[in-house]
């Protein structure tokens, strides 16, 4: 790799100046690791490997023996035992030049300064909801008069034989929040669906888990790691899909329905991990050109079921983004929907997917879920139709208390 | 995944077991079956050069679980290993590299076993049935290419499938020789292209069942239409379109639009069901004939000159060609999508479906027998009706890979494309391929091959790669860039045409570029690029072994500078 750093390439820049300085400055380079799961344990050893001297990682999980096929730092003696911990000193331990600091928590812990510190963040996630936040975060952190408040955002995601990788450089280019239709969720069975009419034995694992437990065990807060609790629910809706007829009912889909499980490999994860370090490295040593400058590609997808392809692409900043752009979107409504109704459609939407959404407009407040109070306040509108409410072409906001983002609407009647 | 859905298992009994619930994020992709072959396979990896993407190559492999791996390496653990290969440590230092590798990587998985050997190469591959104990090989540059062939027509004989692999730098590269027929039932399509409903061809019992669910329909009540299924909804308007045209179904775009908007449209404006129905017309009104892959494959020489040895797949093969030739249709596959519906109305069509199904694929195995019988087969290779039930299944979506040997260069020869030659020159003149990176590994193969440093030399293993020095930086970088653009100029050649300017230089720039890239390495591997690379081929790896999901044909590309792959056939 020295080697590599100690000589001009092909494509690099002809200011570019090999050897020492792109060797020291990703020495000095200081990255964040978010997630150390199957993404995370794969870019901790390739920073480590590529010359990354100041890592930390941040991870609020315990490691479980279901990892174990692809986690390659975790071993079964660990289980049980912090991810950010156990994956920081296995690194460490291999290549004793690298120092990484290990955090046992949620993002959402920090603040500001302390993201403040890194170079670049590097996510290997599973939850929308944190690449949400820490996206908002890092574009909320620009200042304009401070060059040092940009930290380029790189993320990535597998699901089975598939992944993509993205570069994202805050209010620059094209970030989270701009993408998010690109992983739209699966659509929600409708309730009446689960109580009245099921067909599919997800059908019956999702009213065992969503009506029944409610039902009987109230009390008890549902832990889907705990076996007994998933046991629970595989015989409850065992029983209703015998009652209907319905056969394919398995512990094994009980738990993926509930837990919502992703099938995740070693290989899928080691693909996109690397992609991620190797436009770190050189986004950090200038050695070639790195995905996600303005007006370049700054995103990778790739799909290994059927052969291998990849679409390296640019996805454009959206003008009309919550999070880096300014303009409020359009929505096209029925006049005679109810607010309810517009309330419960916004966790489906593909752009927003909020499912506390709180509404408001310049002149009023339409809805609030939370706090308690303004919902006791405000729930009276949401039986009142939409006519009674705005105008066309007002503008509206929508916010949701777990992420920093406002949604800005105009509102066209149909 | 596919579990078996005819017993209800009681509860309790159906709590994974340790290794299923390591393996379970696996499992849920290719299923027991696969889980199976995957233990059954004995890798071998000849790692030449740094061996970083092989080791990384292996932890993809070791932590899923496949059966045995062997590292053959005879080189020794020196320091600048230790800064690119994570399955080494400093105590490592001076010891076989093939045995701290092993070492460590066994770690990862204690159901794994590992072997190392630590003989030279050529004096292995001078014995005979080598590779006798292996299921598959995959062999890492820099390598003699007369090693290689050697490899190469052990692997033919033996038709072991073997992987050829590059990383240098930013670049990567590995071909697949797998043997010339592949066939895959278990393709994994997108679960939206699996539907298929017959609704231009509805069997009676489904015609009945339609019929018995929109009796009244303009009169019934508004709950019970709303929960009519979507396939019945589709199945009667079809009879409402043929009475009004000549009892043909709609078949161009424009006649099925105006069936989706002037006729089940009509019948409510915005129930679900109505919904559903309108949303599947475009794809559902088609006529169920196999798509031209699958009739190429079930007609192809292996599925009509049957033996008494042909693979299972052939013969059922051949089986389905009757069936679609006296039917016009393939064996239905079953499943129905979920649909808005009362429980009990679902159930029922759900069982229509089956019983369908079940009866092609009686049909089929009758055949299956009846070739079983004719061909001679012997009893102890009779073929399994699970099997034919899962070909009947997955018919529509049969893959079949034709595997063509390695390329290897042959110093002092031409290298040559053969059938290849045109359709390489047409991706060399497309700017989004990738096949200048492929001539520039073949150009630095060639250096290989031609600058072999003398045996004796200190460390030297005969084997020398461009810019393994900082003084023949210069001289390597000329001479591997015109050994490329002799490959360039030999390929349009050998297709029998010529590349204008200024597209000609353009493409010899672009080689240069990316010689000069190669040069910069040095030989030398980066982490990243080896890990990615390591990513893909065991992804490739398991796909062959399972035979699940298709495997790249038959050589795959990375560009680690534009970040992205393509796939050549070669
Ligand atoms: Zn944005």
């Amino acid at each position: 790799m020295d080697r590599l750093l100690s000589r001009p390439g092909g494509f690099t820049e002809d200011e570019y100046e090999p050897g020492a300085i792109p060797i020291s400055n990703i020495e000095n380079f200081r990255v964040l690791v978010i997630g150390a799961g199957g993404l995370g344990c794969e870019i901790l050893k390739n920073l480590a490997l590529s010359g990354f001297r100041k890592i930390d990682v941040i991870d609020m999980d315990t490691i479980d023996v279901s990892n174990l096929n692809r986690q390659f730092l975790f071993r079964e003696k660990d289980v049980g035992k912090p991810k950010a911990t156990v994956a920081a000193e296995f690194v460490s331990r291999r290549v004793p030049s690298c120092k990484i600091n290990a955090y046992v928590g949620k993002i959402q812990d920090k603040d500001e300064d302390y993201y403040m510190q890194f170079n670049i963040i590097i996510c290997g996630l599973d939850s929308i909801e944190a690449r949400r936040w820490i996206n908002a975060t890092l574009v909320g952190m620009i200042d304009m008069g401070n060059p040092d408040s940009l930290k380029p955002l790189i993320d990535g995601g597998t699901e089975g034989f598939k992944g993509q990788s993205r570069v994202i450089l805050p209010t620059m280019t094209s970030c989270i929040e701009c993408q998010l239709d690109m992983h739209a969720p699966r659509a929600a069975v409708p309730l009446c669906t689960l109580a009245t009419i099921p067909r599919q034995p997800q059908h019956c694992i999702e009213w065992a888990h969503i009506i029944k437990w409610e039902e009987d065990r109230k009390d008890i807060p549902l832990d889907t790691d705990d076996p007994e609790h998933i046991t629970w629910l595989y015989q409850k809706a065992l029983l209703r899909a015998q009652e209907f007829g319905i056969q394919g009912v398995t512990y094994s889909l009980t738990q993926g329905v509930v837990k919502n499980i992703i099938p995740a490999i070693a290989s899928t994860n080691a693909i996109i991990a690397a992609s991620c370090c190797n436009e770190a490295f050189k986004l950090a040593t200038s050695s070639a050109p790195f995905l996600g400058a303005p007006g370049t590609n700054n995103y990778m997808q790739y799909t290994g079921d059927s052969g291998v392809y990849t679409y390296t692409f640019e996805h454009e900043q959206n003008p009309a983004c919550p999070v880096c752009g300014n303009l409020p979107r359009d929505l096209t409504i029925n006049p005679d929907t109810t607010l309810q109704e517009l309330v419960d459609s916004f966790a489906e939407r593909p752009e927003s997917q909020l499912k506390k959404p709180n509404m408001r407009t310049e002149e009023k407040t339409l809805y609030y879920s939370a706090p308690e109070s303004l919902r006791m306040q405000t729930e009276g509108n949401l039986k009142r139709k939409l006519s009674e409410l705005l105008a066309d072409g007002e503008e509206m906001a929508v916010s949701d208390p777990a992420f920093a983002i406002d949604f800005r609407y105009k509102v066209r009647f149909s | 995944m596919a579990s078996d859905q005819t017993e209800l298992p009681p509860p309790f009994q159906d709590v994974p077991t340790a290794k299923e619930r390591r393996y379970d994020r696996q499992l849920r992709l290719w299923g027991a079956a696969g889980q199976m072959a995957l233990e059954d396979t004995h890798l071998i990896l000849i790692n030449n050069g740094p061996g970083v993407t092989g080791v990384e190559t292996l932890k993809n492999l070791v932590l899923p679980g496949i059966g045995q791996f062997t590292i053959l390496d005879s080189s020794i653990v020196s320091e600048a290993d230790l800064g690119v290969n994570f399955f080494l440590e400093p105590s490592s230092l001076g010891k076989f590299r093939a045995d701290e590798t092993v070492k460590l990587l066994m770690e990862l998985n204690p159901e794994v076993k590992g072997h190392a050997i630590k003989e030279p190469l050529e004096s292995f591959i001078s014995q005979d049935k080598i590779f006798a104990p292996y299921t598959l090989i995959l062999v890492t540059a820099p390598i003699d290419p007369a090693i290689l062939s050697r490899i190469q027509l052990h692997a033919e004989a033996l038709q072991i499938p073997t992987f050829y692999i590059h990383s240098v730098g930013f670049y990567s590269s590995f071909s697949i020789q797998i043997p010339p027929a592949f066939p895959i039932v278990e393709t994994h399509p997108e679960p939206t292209a699996t539907d298929d409903l017959r609704v231009l061809k509805p069997w009676p019992a489904l015609q009945d069942f339609a019929n018995q669910k929109t009796t009244g329909l303009e009169t019934m009540s508004a709950h019970e239409k709303s929960h009519i299924p979507y396939v019945c909804l589709l199945l009667y308007y079809l009879e409402v379109w043929r009475a009004n045209h000549d009892g043909k179904a709609p078949e161009t775009y424009k006649e099925k639009a105006e069936f989706r908007d002037q006729y089940v449209r009509k019948g409510s404006p915005d129930e679900e069901n109505f919904d559903e129905a309108c949303a599947a017309v475009l794809k559902s009104l088609n006529p169920p004939t196999a798509n031209s892959t699958v009739r190429a494959i079930l007609s192809s020489p292996e599925a009509t000159e049957l033996t008494p040895t042909s693979p299972p797949f052939w013969l059922i093969a051949n089986a389905i060609h009757k069936f679609y030739t006296t039917h016009n249709q393939l064996p239905l596959p079953g499943a129905v999508p979920d649909m808005k519906a009362q429980s009990a109305d679902y159930i029922k069509l759900q069982n229509i479906y089956k019983a369908k199904a079940r009866q092609d694929s009686a049909e089929v195995l009758t055949t299956v027998r009846e070739l079983e019988r004719s061909t001679g087969r012997a009893p102890k290779l009779a073929i399994d009706e699970k099997e034919v039930e899962n070909f009947c299944r997955g018919a529509a979506h049969i893959h079949l890979v034709r595997g063509r040997p390695l390329q290897i260069v042959r110093p002092g020869e031409k290298v040559k494309f053969g059938d290849r030659a045109e359709d390489m020159l047409r991706e060399l003149e497309n700017p989004e391929s990738l096949v200048k990176l492929y001539l520039a590994f073949l150009a630095w193969d060639e250096f290989v091959a031609t600058h072999a440093s003398s045996p004796e030399q200190a460390g030297g293993e005969g084997i020398r790669v461009p810019g393994d020095t900082d003084l023949g930086l210069e001289a390597d970088g000329e001479k591997l860039t015109g050994i490329a653009h002799k490959l360039v100029d030999d390929l349009i050649t050998e297709a029998g045409t010529r590349i204008e300017e200024p597209e000609y230089s353009e493409i010899r720039e672009k080689v240069a570029a990316i010689c000069e890239e190669l040069v910069r390495a040095g030989g030398g591997e980066l982490h990243n690029l080896a890990s990615l690379t390591g990513g893909m081929i065991a992804q490739e790896v398991i796909k062959v072994i399972t035979r699940q999901y298709i495997p790249v044909d038959n050589t795959c590309l990375f560009d680690g500078v534009e970040s992205r792959a393509y796939v050549l056939r070669v």
